[in-house]
């Protein structure tokens, strides 16, 4: 993959708020608050066989064990609350050292990013919720087979049932990546961004937000120059960091995420508004 | 962590904004809408919407109802108390209702869906 990677940060899911686009349409945002990133390792191709920087945060339990302490020393960290880490693959670790700080600046309005958290938790359910499944009729003479999963498989032959089968258990509360998240604002002063759409799990949870791998920085939001058409763009030929600046090519973050526009066809949608919009009910 | 409400734009609070109208209220709306020409140029102006508030929410994202009868056919409009299409709300009547929802005004036409008018300003 010639993407070029960028460390995320770690931040917490404040909660969700109505936004208006341009023309006045409702959509709901998600607010992202980041307390200090740093760095707290540093992965390099030579020793680990990778690139990558993990980074700690404050987490959810109140203190670090002796053995994260211990660990965490090498940042220069005695942070006792400092216990979410997670690692992050960049394509070089240069400029990023242990115990630097990665600041909210790293994300910039109008590029997409990929968010990591976990779900709600549900408990255990049964397929109905789980998987959709239809249940069973309510009437005609039916009883007690309205969320009832029916048939499993077939009989004798093969004899078992097979692997995978959707069946009740444990619903929620698992990792999930919500991929291509508009990042429509940036709060540098309150260490905030705001994200198109929705993200997983419960107001206040843990959120990994890193660049989007799939896709680059959204047109509508940054003026690119020059403009490629559709026409004299090959999307499979276009030669890395040569399809347009990012006017506000001072963030690196975003510098990086032109590079990798393999989406050139997203750059003629420019009269196409990003964010899904629910409209006014009128 | 940060406090949502501090992030809502456009609004001070519920109390400064609801105080001005309530539910029973006849208000006349200005709303920016856009439409487009037979040249296919978007134009926006301001519509004016005037009928009965039938609804407040209250809240993060809160919404108001207003309801008229517009040539025989109910029409309802829900606008979000922040948005920008909100050019601006007047009351033109005071309304003197017992209850925070009139959907029972939904079931009436003519002389049984009016709402008493209120002394107070």
């Amino acid at each position: 993959m010639s993407v070029s990677m960028q460390a995320g940060m770690l931040g917490r899911k404040v909660g969700m708020l109505t936004r208006y686009d341009d023309a006045g349409r409702a959509y709901g945002a998600t607010v992202i608050e980041f307390a200090d990133n740093v760095i707290t390792q540093v992965r390099t191709v030579d020793r680990d066989g990778y690139s990558a920087v993990q980074v700690g945060t404050i987490g959810d339990r109140k203190r670090t064990t002796r053995a994260q302490r211990g660990h965490l020393k090498a940042s220069g960290q005695d942070q006792l609350s400092m216990t979410a880490l997670t690692e992050f693959r960049t394509s070089e670790t240069d400029g990023l050292d242990v115990g630097a700080s990665l600041s909210v600046d790293r994300f910039e309005s109008g590029m997409y990013v990929d968010v990591t958290a976990r779900t709600k938790g549900r408990g255990f359910q049964g397929v109905v919720k789980r998987w959709d499944f239809a249940g069973g009729p309510k009437t005609h003479g039916q009883s007690d087979r309205w969320r009832a999963p029916g048939s499993i498989g077939a009989g004798t032959s093969p004899g078992r049932v097979f692997k995978g089968k959707k069946m009740p258990g444990h619903m929620g509360n698992r990792s999930r990546t919500i991929l291509n998240q508009l990042v429509v604002e940036v709060d540098l002063a309150r260490g905030l961004i705001f994200l198109a759409g929705n993200v997983p799990g419960p107001n206040g949870s843990l959120v990994e937000v890193r660049q989007a791998r799939k896709k680059s920085v959204d047109p509508v939001k940054v003026v690119i120059v020059p403009v490629v058409s559709e026409e004299d763009t090959d999307v499979s030929e276009t030669p890395i960091g040569e399809v347009g600046t990012v006017s506000i090519s001072s963030d690196e973050a975003v510098a990086e995420t032109n590079e990798q526009s393999s989406e050139n066809e997203s750059l003629d949608t420019q009269d196409e508004v990003p964010a899904d919009d629910e409209g006014e009910q009128s | 962590m940060v406090d949502l409400r501090e992030l809502v734009e456009g609004r001070p609070s519920d109390k400064e904004d609801l105080a001005e109208f309530g539910v029973g209220d006849n208000v006349r709306l200005m709303l920016w809408i856009t439409e487009r020409t037979a040249r296919g140029e978007e134009t926006r102006r301001l519509q004016p919407f005037e009928g009965t508030v039938i609804k407040i929410k209250k809240g993060l994202t809160a919404n108001f109802t207003v309801r008229r009868v517009q040539r025989g056919f109910g029409v309802e409009r829900t606008i979000p108390l922040t948005s920008p299409r909100l050019e601006s709300l007047s009351v033109t009547r005071r309304g003197k209702v017992r209850r925070a929802k009139l959907t029972y005004l939904r079931g009436r036409t003519g002389r049984a869906a009016r709402v008493k008018e209120a002394n107070r300003v």
